[in-house]
């Protein structure tokens, strides 16, 4: 008989690592050397995806910058839960100035270097939906326009979380929030609103534009370290589920971004020069109440009777994505 | 010390921060039942040994060594072993089982190449143990009480070692080389084995060795006969004497049809011999249907292949010189097939009855205490007879008539001497909570078909022993030992440290700890425990 191919089947490419697997297989998350950027101590709550998504983030950029890296924060759960004067959970230099000027920030940090003469040291920018697509929105668009050379990073946790769970542009449609009619018939956030941070960036033709979910650190990883092959501004949107505003279970956090992810909801994708390159596919496509049952900011969808019609508009959602990124075929539309 | 404006602290790292105190829950790593180890007859853990077999190379020497701790006849399994292993597999719910057996067989022919050994390492205990029969009950149970560090004396009524795996499993399915390695491995422990030495008193025998304990492993070489009229030419014979007479210097003479009547494992194992030695027409004769048929259906399977004819749902009247009398039946609604008293009339040269075995109990005649029952001696969860220290196991004992069964048997009656010899309680082994299919985040499998085995040509297999089933090659072992799940148990693969948000997941590396929770810092959100592929993390509730 023929012999087979040998690859590691009992897990495949999807788990953090695995005793079995060359080294360079495993993720960074894998090795006992991380740089661990964000590390104990650090006040997010239990199950915090965006502590997660933050750390394997910026552990994938310092691997891929040898530590020669400088992030610069925006105001938010992430800052506030990570530096309570005087602690700091920071092991990178970091920095934080205000709700807005992360971009602006990190691309003054960036000119100094090169003024300096440091251009080996590498910047990112980060902050969540809020400072970044709302608060932070015109230092970001500038940034990119004038292809600043740095990598912003958006943890997108679809809402205010820091605050008391406001809505956030990024907030989805139907999705309930402590400002969004919170009682009532339609409780929720409305259709037709709010934006597409990844697409925006992309619009500004700028050399690299990625999304990722925390439930798949090899691809996550991947763009990171992707990322920090160009020069110039790059984007990297990452879907952090938050326990506490999407009323979720906080051993979900994982799972609930694996679902967004199957769905349709949240298209995972690269694109380099405003073309998308890469679509990550969906591997076993489940529908959308699967995701939205798991969270209690969309309980009210499925009360008695439960609101088919806003559970048949948010598939309505997901399919588009599906066609429009080709999530369900190998070539992407 | 001289401090910037408005700052009274110094900075510190929030390692300072024991977030630990928030948990409510706390994860720990367990060690959970996989459905395969549970299922094994033989009592061989077999996720354990295929983590081994998974690492390939050394891994394989150590995956042989975790078998031979339970069974000592891992070739001989890798063939004739039923495997209800594969069938509780949690794998059969993702794609299909693993196959165990052909892994299991790969490393016992890899040790028989290879020829690795195992040695016994207890001090002598001084203790004589005498086991009866030298089929794979026996053989277990002497191998493991030689271990333990006891003298044992094996007695078998036949000329050769190895009872039913000799004299009733085809030369087809398990080849002797591979057998006859298997028992030598064992008699080269310091075994004394004595063939030809039929008992017939047990309690005469235990006097005249003055032994200090007794395992009873006689088997059931009785073929069952019902009751046919038959004519006087009629050639009539059961299936174990067939099967039994393959390895004497004559083959039997069966004819050109051959009938065989019965729908069992034995019956199967008939009709195929029949069609090697030359049967143009190998016919089972089975009251039933298919679906009731007690033989495994890839065995019927392969039969069906080489070409042997089934009739279902017929009986026998009748035997006659060259023919025989067949009665068709209905099945009636509780599944009992009832006579219709339509007859047919088949050619048959011989005839062979396939229809159970019987236990030959005469040895244990007048032993005090000792119970029979349905023509079994009845036994304790030690494998003890009502006899103290006459310990009993395989076919002649009340339980499954499979090879392993007996294997296992032996094993745990081994295991129960050494205990009672001893005096000390017999270790029992740790309660361990089963690692269902719910339990495991079946994402991170990939999906991997089985591999399957190699099998002869047809033509060689309806005219030749040569072994049917073929086994794998190193790299297709390799792969298959790789899509197990690891139910219940950690494989390292990081997934814990990676997905924890608060770094408390310490990565020691290693095989009986890989990791470490990290309390001082773990908030309980049980990412770790949802993520882990294998289920091998539980959240327990904090004593608060």
């Amino acid at each position: 008989m023929s012999a087979e191919k040998l690859k590691l089947y009992q897990v495949g490419t999807f788990a953090v690592g695995n005793r079995l697997l060359d080294a360079d297989q495993r993720t960074v998350q894998a090795r006992t050397e991380r740089s661990n950027t964000l590390t104990s101590g650090h006040r997010a709550c239990r199950g915090c995806g965006e502590a997660l998504g933050a750390r394997y983030a910026l552990d994938a950029a310092m691997r891929a910058t040898q530590g020669k890296l400088v992030a610069a924060n925006a105001t938010g759960c992430l800052e506030v839960f990570s530096t309570p004067y005087p602690e700091s959970s920071w092991q990178l230099p970091w920095l934080h100035s205000l709700f807005g000027n992360a971009p602006a920030v990190a691309t003054g940090i960036a000119a100094a270097l090169k003024v300096k003469g440091r251009t080996d040291i590498r910047v990112i920018g980060q902050g969540g939906d809020g400072g970044t697509l709302d608060i932070g929105f015109a230092c970001l668009s500038g940034m990119f326009e004038r292809n600043d050379d740095v990598l912003y990073v958006c943890y997108d946790n679809e809402a205010y979380m820091n605050t008391g769970v406001q809505r956030s542009s990024a907030t989805p449609p139907a999705a309930r929030t402590a400002n969004t009619k919170p009682v009532g018939d339609e409780p929720g956030n409305v259709f037709g609103q709010g934006k597409s941070a990844p697409l925006i960036a992309m619009a500004h033709e700028i050399p690299y534009v990625a999304t990722a979910t925390v439930a798949d650190l090899h691809d996550l990883e991947h763009k990171i370290e992707r990322a920090m092959e160009f020069r110039g501004a790059r984007y990297v949107h990452i879907l952090v589920p938050c326990p506490l505003g999407w009323g979720s279970e906080s051993s979900e956090t994982v799972g609930i971004a694996r679902l967004a992810q199957e769905t349709g909801l949240f298209p995972v994708f690269e694109a380099e020069a405003g073309e998308v390159v890469a679509v990550s596919q969906i591997r076993r496509q489940v529908p959308v109440e699967e995701y939205l049952v798991a969270q209690r900011r969309f309980a009210h969808l499925f009360g008695d009777p439960p609101r088919t019609d806003v559970i048949a508009d948010l598939q309505a959602r997901a399919d588009r994505n599906i066609r429009r990124f080709g999530l369900l075929q190998e070539e992407a539309v | 010390m001289e401090r910037p404006f408005a700052i009274t602290l110094d900075v510190g790292s929030s390692r300072a921060n024991k977030t630990g105190s928030w948990r409510t829950e706390r994860p720990v790593y367990v060690h959970n039942l996989p459905p395969c180890s549970g299922a094994c007859p033989a009592g061989e853990d077999v996720q354990q040994w295929l983590y081994d077999a998974e690492e390939g190379g050394g891994g394989y020497e150590r995956a042989w060594r975790g078998i031979m701790d339970d069974n000592p006849f891992p070739a001989v399994m890798g063939r004739v072993c039923y495997h209800p292993c594969e069938t509780k597999c949690n794998r059969a719910q993702l794609d299909e089982a693993v196959g165990i057996n052909s892994v299991e067989r790969f490393l016992g022919d890899e040790a028989i190449a290879k020829g690795w050994k195992v040695e016994v390492t207890a001090p002598p205990s001084g203790k004589r143990v005498l086991v009866v029969g030298a089929g794979p009950s026996g053989l277990s149970a002497a191998y493991h009480l030689v271990r333990l560090g006891h003298g044992v004396t094996v007695y078998d009524a036949g000329p050769q070692a190895g009872g039913m795996m000799r004299f009733g499993i085809p030369t087809y399915r398990l080849p002797r080389n591979v057998l006859d390695t298997e028992i030598q491995r064992i008699l080269d422990l310091g075994v004394d084995v004595e063939l030809n030495r039929p008992v017939t008193s047990v309690l005469d025998e235990m006097r005249a060795g003055v032994f200090d304990a007794v395992f009873l492993a006689v088997g059931a070489h009785l073929g069952k006969r019902a009751y046919i009229p038959a004519g006087s030419a009629a050639k009539v014979l059961d299936a174990v004497s067939l099967l039994r007479s393959m390895e004497s210097e004559e083959r039997p003479r069966l004819g050109r049809r051959v009938v065989v009547y019965g729908g069992g494992n034995t019956a199967i194992d008939a009709a195929r011999t029949a069609r090697r030695l030359g049967a143009e027409e190998a016919i089972i004769v089975y009251r039933r249907t298919r679906d009731r048929m007690p033989a495994h259906d890839f065995e019927v399977e392969e039969a069906l292949e080489e070409g042997v004819l089934m009739k279902w749902l017929s009986t026998i009247k009748h035997v006659d010189h060259g023919k025989l009398i067949v009665e068709r039946m209905e099945l009636d609604e509780t599944g009992f097939p009832q006579p219709t008293g339509e007859l047919e009339e088949l050619d048959a040269d011989a005839l062979v009855l396939a229809l159970g075995q019987e236990t030959d109990l005469s040895l244990v005649e007048g032993v005090p205490g000792l119970e029979v029952e349905d023509g079994v001696v009845s036994v304790d969860s030690r494998m003890m007879t009502g006899c103290t220290g006459i310990f009993a196991g395989g076919d002649m004992v009340p339980a499954e008539r499979t090879v392993t069964v007996a294997v296992g048997h032996g094993r745990q009656a081994a295991r129960n001497i050494d205990a009672w010899l001893r005096n000390i309680d017999p270790v029992s082994p740790p309660d361990r909570a089963p690692s269902d299919f719910e339990h495991l985040n079946s994402w991170y499998y990939t999906d991997a078909p089985r591999s399957v085995q190699p099998q002869l040509e047809l033509a060689r297999r309806q005219s030749t022993f040569d072994e049917v089933v073929g086994g794998l090659e190193g790299s297709t072992a390799l792969y298959e030992a790789r899509r197990c799940l690891s139910c219940g148990n950690c494989f390292s693969c990081d997934n814990c440290y990676g997905v924890c948000p608060d770094n408390a997941v310490i990565k020691l590396g290693g095989r009986e700890e890989p990791y470490a929770f990290d309390y001082d810092y773990c908030k309980g959100c049980g990412i770790c425990a949802a993520e882990c592929p294998c289920g091998a993390i539980e959240m327990v509730p904090e004593e608060i």
